[in-house]
């Protein structure tokens, strides 16, 4: 099992080597064997004494993380999907692509989602399933972009990608919650402690991250925006990731969880509302599109949010409801996507305006789709799958537990009604579909090709498709109890025994079956009277718009934030910089109680001390308003004269020594930079730079007034200065206590100030000698 | 006599912070050392003023100001010569290089 998940990943490596090798074979052919091997790997768990299977390599042991891989009923219907549909696609990719495609990309691309998707649905660690989950987004983002020369096709990648990791990433951290709630990170141990997660604090935030993972990957309302776009893949793709797969990762996700949360009333209300939503916005909007992919991709989003809603609903029924349809979905989606690839394939355009009348064309084309878009409408035959998952949802809708809140009651009153309102608008897209395409007037003059048949090897994996819908259709009890009721009770927790009838007798389910046929068909007649509903609602709204707007506001506004501030100039950056660090000082000095002022251990004050105190303190500020830049490099001697002599008054005559020495080059130095330089003449400060300039300075300096008097108020111990004056003789040899610190004791410190005293020399040396003009040379 | 080095030092950072925040660069040198020489007084006072002879070891003699502090400002004044010089330097080239010596003016190029 574990094997199977990383074959295809395995297989990948090879890929480009193999399209290269063997340009005269399709590349496809070789890739074909991987689905297939795991398909026959897999259909042997089918029967009706299935148990689950767990299989454990350690991974990351220490902080819980395995490849912990648990096959269960669920699990088992989603792996025979995705390495089903997979082989199918793969093989229908072999006609559809043509030789001289990037196939190499194709298929690395293709099996990295394949083996995503299967980690995905065979994960039991969450941070495993989570790995899995974003190398789906990953593929799913390099697929959609795989025409990349294609500006759509770039949009609608990055658009998926942006909306699934933004789910992706909220899922990560419903996940974190989950496992840091319940100490494990294990999805069985969970569902084992699912008391503990309802009576946590923090079920809300898991149950609303969670549930954002799930609607962004399954586009859900309002999320639901990126799929459309998504059709800018190869159809193959689209079959595949976003019809059968990918977009059900997240009611996989929702199924996986719905043990835990079931019987929690918000859990219902959410989803359900959610769920229904999505199925008549999807199912509305999709007779207005025009793209044949578009409409099936609305129509894909209007089923997900049905089986999202039945999922919500956590009755027995609706959860085998929602597990059979997600297999009878998979087959007649798959089916209608390739009818409409194989359709803008032989005629060069997808657009449902000029096509029309191609039945005559492409009969076996045509009874594909007929077979596809009635089983999609859930017209009562008793050879279409849809009809029965159709009407074991309506049965379910009408079955719906009370609860205790008024909103839960209210929803239970008007499921029904939006059920059949979005099951009307369903049965008018799939009529719309089957013959706008194939029925209606000949236009071939409008069409880029003259129409004809598929090859027979494009029509294979549709073939099988439909004949898995009348199998279904015709034999559904043969799938019941070897397999969808497995799936269902792994959802469900509790044995589910259904059986599946065509004939129910005259009971609700059959009467909105009937309404949802007759309304949908006087609907789809009058079409063109009532299209005009679609400028009312939603008109100029999209919620394209929204996104597009985010998405623009979030590239200007941070980009105008940033250039309040970022203005290049120096001054503003040290006037941030020093408020900033002047305001947290204050605010802690003020939060700590910080300032304390001692009177006592304080040194005499002499006039003399006093004197030259003041001299500095007048020197300082005289460098401030000295007009000419040779008076106030002078006034700034004066001061570190001022200091000189302070060090001779405080007993440092070594400090005295080098601050006389150093405050000679210093001048110097400045008079031969600033003496020789140019007539600069200097600039004028405006008034309000003054102010705000004096503000910041007087405020620091007053700062480091108080820091220093509270510091010398407040010593907590003495100074480890008896032991250099005990050791200096001793240990060092010297007389000269401060000399024998910087060269003895402390002596590191001495060499590295060598080494900046050299590196400012050799500096200053190659500022001085490299003349380079401008880049120049 | 702390209190006063204090306040004193405290001046010493309020025009060296002044002057940082003027527009011509030989203000702006100006400001980084006077805030170097607030520095080193303040880091004067923080041990005690005045509480011995010098720190030479003399025989007789039990009292001596602390060492320590002044064997950091030292090495501080050291370094802060080093990058003065370097940074006077750098401001004469960059004034010969722009012709200018405002702050206002010098503000890199476009695509940085």
């Amino acid at each position: 099992m574990i094997f199977a998940v990383f074959l295809p990943l395995l297989f990948a490596l090879f890929v480009p080597y193999i399209s290269k090798i063997k340009a005269k074979v399709h590349t496809g052919i070789f890739v074909l064997i991987i689905p297939i091997l795991i398909f026959l790997y897999f259909i042997r768990f089918i029967g009706t004494d299935f148990s689950p299977v767990t299989e454990t390599i350690s991974w990351i042991p220490s902080l819980g993380i395995n490849l912990t891989f648990y096959l269960d009923g669920l699990s088992l219907l989603f792996v025979l999907l995705i390495s089903g549909i997979g082989s199918l696609v793969v093989l229908y990719s072999i006609y559809y692509l043509h030789k001289s495609e990037r196939l190499g990309h194709f298929y690395v691309y293709l099996l990295m989602f394949m083996a995503a998707m299967l980690g995905v649905v065979l994960s039991d660690n969450v941070f495993v399933l989570y790995m899995f989950w974003e190398l789906t987004s990953i593929s799913s983002f390099l697929l959609i972009g795989y025409w990349h020369y294609n500006q759509r096709s770039r949009y609608g990648a990055l658009k998926s990608m942006l909306i699934t990791v933004f789910g992706g990433l909220s899922m990560l951290g419903g996940l974190i919650l989950l496992s840091v709630v319940t100490n494990t990170t294990s999805i069985q141990s969970m569902i084992a402690m699912s008391d503990v997660i309802l009576n946590n604090d923090y079920l809300p935030l898991i149950l609303t991250l969670l549930l954002l993972g799930a609607f962004t990957k399954s586009a859900q309302f309002p999320f639901h925006i990126w799929l459309p776009d998504a059709m800018e893949a190869p159809t193959p793709v689209s079959a595949y990731l976003h019809s059968a797969t990918m977009v059900k990762a997240g009611i996989f996700l929702v199924a996986r969880f719905s043990p835990i949360f079931a019987g929690y009333e918000w859990f219902f209300i959410i989803v359900s509302i959610f769920g229904i939503a999505t199925l008549c916005w999807g199912s509305y909007m999709a007779v207005r599109q025009t793209d044949l992919k578009a409409i099936l991709a609305f129509s894909t989003i209007s089923q997900l949010g049905m089986i999202m809603a039945m999922l919500g609903f956590g009755t027995e029924v609706a959860i085998f409801a929602a597990v059979f349809h997600i297999l009878n979905h998979a087959t007649f989606k798959g089916s209608l996507f390739m009818v409409a690839g194989i359709v803008d394939h032989e005629t060069g355009t997808r657009d449902i305006r000029k096509l029309g009348g191609l039945l005559t064309f492409m009969p076996i084309t045509a009874t594909l789709a007929l077979f596809g878009t009635f089983s999609m409408a859930g017209i009562p035959l008793p050879f279409l799958n849809g009809f029965y998952s159709k009407e074991l949802f309506f049965d379910a809708t009408l079955h719906l537990n009370e609860g205790t809140l008024p909103i839960t009651n209210f929803l239970v009153q008007i499921i029904p009604y939006l059920a059949v309102f979005g099951s009307i608008f369903t049965f008018v897209y799939s009529l719309y579909f089957v013959f706008g395409v194939f029925g209606g007037k000949k236009q071939i003059d409008q069409l880029p090709k003259k129409p004809h048949e598929a090859p027979i090897g494009m029509l294979v994996s549709p073939i099988v498709l439909v004949l898995g819908i009348i199998l279904i259709g015709l034999f559904p009890n043969m799938v019941n109890g070897t397999f969808i009721a497995h799936a269902a009770q792994a959802v469900s927790g509790v044995p589910i025994e259904k059986d599946i009838y065509f004939w129910h007798g005259f009971i609700t389910p059959f009467f909105m079956s009937l309404a949802v046929v007759g309304i949908g068909f006087v609907l789809f007649l009058t079409r063109a009277k009532w299209a005009k509903v679609y400028h009312a609602v939603p008109g100029n709204f999209s919620f394209n718009g929204v996104y597009d707007w985010t998405l623009s506001k979030m590239d200007t506004v941070p980009s105008k934030i940033t250039n309040t501030y970022m203005t290049g100039s120096l001054r503003l950056y040290a006037a941030l910089i020093l408020s900033t660090v002047f305001l947290i000082t204050l605010g802690a000095l003020l939060l700590t109680n910080g300032f304390t002022i001692s009177f006592d251990n304080l040194a005499e004050i002499t006039v003399l001390e006093i004197a030259v105190v003041t001299i500095m303190a007048v020197a300082a500020i005289a460098t401030i308003f000295a007009r000419h830049n040779v008076s106030a490099i002078l006034i700034l001697g004066v001061v570190g004269y001022g200091l000189a002599i302070l060090f001779v008054i405080y007993r440092a005559p070594d400090l005295a020594l080098t601050q006389l020495v150093i405050e000679t080059i210093t001048v110097a130095l400045f008079l031969l930079c600033f003496y020789h330089l140019p007539n600069l003449r200097s600039p004028n400060e405006q008034t309000g730079y003054k102010f705000t300039n004096a503000l910041i300075a007087i405020g620091f300096g007053a700062l480091m007034t108080v820091i220093g008097i509270a510091a010398h108020s407040s010593k907590w111990f003495d100074t480890i200065s008896e032991y250099f004056l005990e050791t200096s003789y001793k240990l060092g040899g010297g007389d000269n206590v401060v000399n024998v610190i910087l060269v003895d004791m402390r002596g590191l410190d001495t060499l590295f100030e060598i080494v900046v005293l050299g590196i400012a020399a050799l500096a200053i040396f190659s500022l001085i000698k490299l003349k380079r003009n401008k880049g120049a040379e | 006599m702390e209190i006063v080095t204090s306040i004193l030092a405290g001046l010493l950072f309020a025009t060296g912070i002044y002057n940082l925040l003027q527009k011509q660069l030989l203000r702006i040198v100006i400001g980084t050392t006077l805030i170097s020489h607030g520095a080193h007084l303040f880091i004067l006072t923080m041990g005690e003023l005045k509480r011995g002879l010098p720190p030479v070891l003399t025989d007789g003699i039990t009292e001596y100001s602390d060492p320590l502090p002044q064997a950091l400002i030292l090495t501080s004044i050291v370094i802060s010569f080093g990058t003065t010089s370097l940074l006077l330097v750098l401001a004469y080239r960059t004034a010969k290089e722009n012709n200018t010596d405002n702050m206002g003016q010098l503000r890199g190029t476009e695509n940085e």
